[in-house]
């Protein structure tokens, strides 16, 4: 099945063009109108099912913000909309990483804030006057429609609207672009799908088109996606490797150098605008492809002209081998200054992705999340049921006919299969171009199958001098058609696989315009019959997998934790927001709070504490203190808990409820990370028994049951249970049968399901006495006195605890 | 070469602003890079190398501007980018104007004309210098 076989195929022409039904005949004037209708009636729908089917979290629960991220963002857009646009852009959290704090303007992409802000102010001149949250929870479905249109375009330019159409109802439904869009979740993620592919649009439509304008488009909506997410390095090698690959294909053209260079020239100095960015265009490894590449091009540019015209083979070498040298140099140059240090070397989180065990070895930061491990193939299916095996179909398909623009889908697919391959996240990445290949696939199938020109059958005269040179392919053409005409009645899957693969060299060029009747193409109706309601029936599974994926996989709150009763209903958790609210209610408004980094956002959004660490987790050695003074014994941990001022310690323990993401079961990536930095006070085998395993029971470590997680988590957990050892839930082991006694703490408050406990440190004692002894005088002192003095719940409970083992 | 000569007055003229390198790599043949000047002077319109001025114009100030950041300092670097990016950027946008209004392209760019192209330059180079400014500091 090669391209000349096609080619001849193509070309010879039959004089009778036979059709197997009829098309109405409109004039062409009505034909357009129609088309345009259909396609804005089908847009327009497309747009509200990929709104609607995010809507499950907002119906069934409510309108809050979602994860953890969000929460930031969330809190940012508050400071754009009261405090203004120049109070955001030099904003100073003081609340976040408690003694140091965030230049959070400067440390944040803004493209999402400004972009919701902007939102906010155009409702608000309109009198509209929408609260702030939801245009926060609702910019995602909203951007999804848009995402839908850009794919749209997009497609339409690989290859023909009815597959840009077939592209906009595949990613407004898929599940692995809901799963970070649905609402509530205010994300980066919500509009950087649809910022990639409308620069990716743009990009491919200023190569066609090899104008600058169009040039300049892209690097503005190139401009808007660095403003938006991290994610842009994709875009930044997507492109020039592009553009590589089409150099090294011989199809340089005077359109492919004025759309780059203007392309690259206005988007990175706009991309430097962006103060988290800063210099790094010019400075980091993540940049120089796209670096390289210019100056490749304007090399290539110059030389391919001056050889154009002049004579004299020797010279044209002389040229070439110019390039080569200089490229060359220029690499080398490139790795020079690498080495010396002018150019800074791959991050941790893109080396990564190269050296898959890199981050487990040297950054357990990066490697602790969840997000940051390699998927499985049922992930894959999960996400985007059958795309996935008509991926490779169009990616096949594409490389059939290989205009410039299908070179970039074709390194698309396969750059962002080897992202996603290696982290879950990159699924996000990996599925517009999955939706547009299968789509390119599917409308070739629908358009082969729906296209009423009849082939001219075979006479024997034609057959033997068809396609000498590939014989395997003709006859199975043969064998299938004839399958086809004489039985088509029993007609089964199979042979209609073999009648597609068949059929497609024959046919580069479908649709009812080229009437041009071919040895190749589908006899009678019943096959094509057949095989349509098949394909529908697969796109309307497609539906209702993923309608069933996002309501029942993505669409719950984290904050609000659903379950089901014995009857039915429904029985929400909702102990988060129960302790946030008692923070933020019962403590003066500067208690510091200590949690490990992930409930850092939700506590400064919903507690509106200052905490000490936070989702950006740009300074691992505060993690690693934080670490440390959660997984040291008490009396260690104290003066670490002193020297940072906190006033409070909220730990998540889900050992009661079975809520299975609990800092125990995150414990050990706690003194991973402490380890890291203090490898001389933190051993993570102290934590183990000697057998290796990773007990919460009596036969825990001493290590183990000393440290201040496992006290602060397992305090008084035997109380609920009448004084026998509790059973974790989490752990489907008992817990310790004496519960533990803490000296320095105090249990100021714990949530209806114990999912929330949150710890008091204790100030240093009036005499100067250590806390424990203070304590332990305390309770022989109080057993003296007649009367009690008026202590808080917790301590007086310890209290007669003490008391009653004196009495003993 | 008549016949050729249309192609080569477009190939001259992203030459002009890079001798070095034919330089560089034809020092030994010397008569095509005098049937180059010679073409290059004869076929090329007017306006041309009105723009091939203004190119060789902004690579001498990219020039100059890198040789001071390299020699003395590289100091205010925002400023430094911001100079020489303008100049990088209104180079690549002049040569594109080049490319796209030389009538000799007119196949290679079917939906701009020169006028067009010239429209796209403007806009290019206001986007350019908005960028610019803004990040002079």
């Amino acid at each position: 099945m090669s391209v000349g076989s096609s080619n001849k195929a193509a070309t010879a022409v039959h004089g009778s063009s036979r059709s197997a039904y009829r098309l109405p005949t409109l004039s062409s004037e009505a034909n357009k109108n129609v088309l345009s209708l259909l396609r804005l009636i089908i847009i327009f729908l497309i747009a509200g099912a990929a709104i609607s089917s995010r809507l499950f979290a907002v119906v069934r629960h409510e309108s809050i913000i979602h994860e953890f991220d969000p929460w930031f963002n969330f809190r940012a857009t508050k400071v754009l909309t009261t405090d203004g646009f120049y109070r955001f852009w030099n904003w100073f959290d003081a609340t976040a990483w408690y003694p140091l704090g965030r230049a959070a303007g400067g440390t944040a992409y803004p493209g999402l804030m400004v972009t919701s802000g902007a939102i906010y102010n155009l409702f608000h001149s309109l009198n509209i006057p929408v609260d702030i949250r939801n245009i926060c929870v609702l910019l995602a479905p909203a951007f999804s429609g848009l995402t839908a249109w850009a794919t749209y375009m997009f497609t339409a330019a690989m290859k023909d609207d009815a597959a840009g159409l077939l592209a906009a109802a595949f990613i407004g439904i898929a599940p692995g672009y809901i799963s970070r869009s649905v609402a509530g979740s205010y994300d980066n993620e919500a509009i950087a799908i649809f910022l990639l592919m409308m620069t990716f649009y743009l990009w491919i439509k200023a190569l066609k088109d090899g104008s600058a304008l169009w040039g300049v488009a892209t690097a503005l909506f190139y401009f808007y996606m660095v403003a938006a997410w991290g994610g842009y390095v994709f875009i930044t090698n997507m492109i020039p490797l592009h553009v590589l690959v089409l150099l090294l294909m011989g199809r340089f053209s005077s359109r492919l150098y004025v759309s780059y260079s203007s392309f690259y020239a206005l988007g990175t100095l706009a991309s430097m605008q962006v103060p988290f960015v800063g210099f790094q265009p010019v400075r980091t490894s993540e940049h120089m492809a796209a670096l390289g590449v210019f100056g490749l091009l304007q090399l290539v540019a110059f030389v391919d002209l001056v050889r154009s015209h002049v004579p004299g083979k020797q010279f044209r070498l002389l040229l070439v081998g110019f390039v080569i040298v200089v490229a060359t140099l220029a690499f080398g140059a490139l790795v020079a200054l690498t080495y010396a240090g002018y150019v800074a070397p791959w991050t941790g989180r893109f080396y990564s992705l190269w050296d898959t065990a890199y981050a487990k070895k040297h950054i357990p930061i990066i490697a602790s999340v969840s997000e940051h491990q390699p998927p499985a193939w049922p992930a894959f299916f999960f996400d985007l049921e059958m795309l996935i095996f008509l991926f490779p179909v169009g990616v096949f398909l594409l490389f059939k006919e290989l205009r410039d623009e299908h070179v970039f889908v074709i390194i698309y697919a396969v750059m962002a299969s080897y992202f996603a391959g290696v982290m879950v996240r990159l699924m996000l990445t990996l599925t517009p171009v999955v939706c547009v290949s299968a789509a390119i696939a599917m409308s070739t199938l629908l358009q082969t199958y729906l296209d009423p020109k009849e082939p001219t059958p075979l006479d024997a005269a034609t057959e033997p001098d068809s396609d000498s040179n590939d014989e395997p392919v003709a006859k199975a053409t043969r064998s299938a058609k004839k399958a086809v005409a004489t039985a088509a009645a029993s007609v089964s899957a199979a042979v209609e696989g073999s009648d597609v693969d068949a059929s497609r060299p024959a046919s580069p060029q479908f649709g009812a315009s080229s009437y041009v009747s071919s040895k190749f193409g589908v006899f009678g109706l019943d096959s094509r019959f057949f095989v349509t309601i098949y394909s529908l029936l697969l796109l309307l599974v497609f539906v209702l997998h993923c309608t069933f994926v996002t309501s029942t996989a993505y669409s719950s709150p984290s904050v609000v934790l659903a379950s089901r009763n014995a009857d039915g209903s429904q029985h929400i958790i909702d102990d988060f927001r129960e302790a946030y609210y008692w923070l933020r209610q019962n403590t003066p408004s500067d208690a510091k709070v200590m949690s490990w980094w992930d409930y850092g956002y939700q506590i400064s959004g919903m507690a509106d504490r200052p905490t000490l660490v936070d989702n950006n987790t740009w300074n691992n050695t505060h993690i690693a203190t934080v670490g440390k003074a959660m997984c040291s014994p008490e009396e260690k941990s104290y003066p670490i808990l002193q020297k940072h001022d906190v006033d409070y310690v909220l730990i998540i323990f889900g050992g009661l409820l079975g809520f299975s993401g609990d800092d125990i079961n995150k414990y050990l990536w706690m003194i991973r990370i402490a380890q890291g930095v203090w490898p001389d006070e933190v051993r993570e085998a102290d934590f183990f028994t000697p057998q290796g395993q990773y007990k919460i029971d009596d036969g825990a470590t001493k290590t183990m049951r000393e440290s201040l997680m496992y006290k602060m988590s397992y305090y008084r957990f035997n109380d609920l249970f009448g004084g026998r050892p509790g059973m974790d839930r989490v752990r489907q082991s008992p817990g310790p049968t004496k519960s533990p006694e803490l000296d320095y703490l105090d249990e100021a408050f714990t949530s209806e399901n114990w999912i929330v406990r949150i710890y008091q440190v204790k100030k240093p004692d009036a005499l100067g006495r250590d806390l424990p002894s203070a304590k332990g005088f305390d309770a022989g002192k109080r057993r003296k006195r007649a009367f009690a003095l008026p202590a808080s719940a917790s301590a007086s409970a310890g209290t007669e605890q003490k008391t009653r083992r004196k009495n003993k | 070469m008549p016949p050729k000569s249309s192609k080569s007055g477009a190939t001259q003229a992203s030459s002009r602003p890079r001798p070095s390198g034919a330089a560089a790599s034809s020092s030994s043949t010397s008569s095509p890079l005098s049937t180059l000047y010679n073409s290059y002077v004869d076929n090329t319109p007017k306006r041309l190398k009105l723009i091939d001025a203004f190119l060789v114009f902004l690579m001498l100030s990219g020039v100059i501007q890198f040789a001071y950041c390299a020699l003395i300092t590289n100091f205010p670097f925002n400023s430094f980018i911001a100079g020489f990016a303008s100049t990088v950027g209104q180079f690549v946008l002049a040569a594109s104007l080049r490319i796209q209004a030389n009538p000799e392209n007119g196949t290679t760019f079917p939906k701009v004309t020169p006028e067009r192209a010239f429209g796209d330059f403007l806009f290019g180079s206001v986007v350019l210098h908005f960028f610019v400014f803004n990040f002079l500091g």
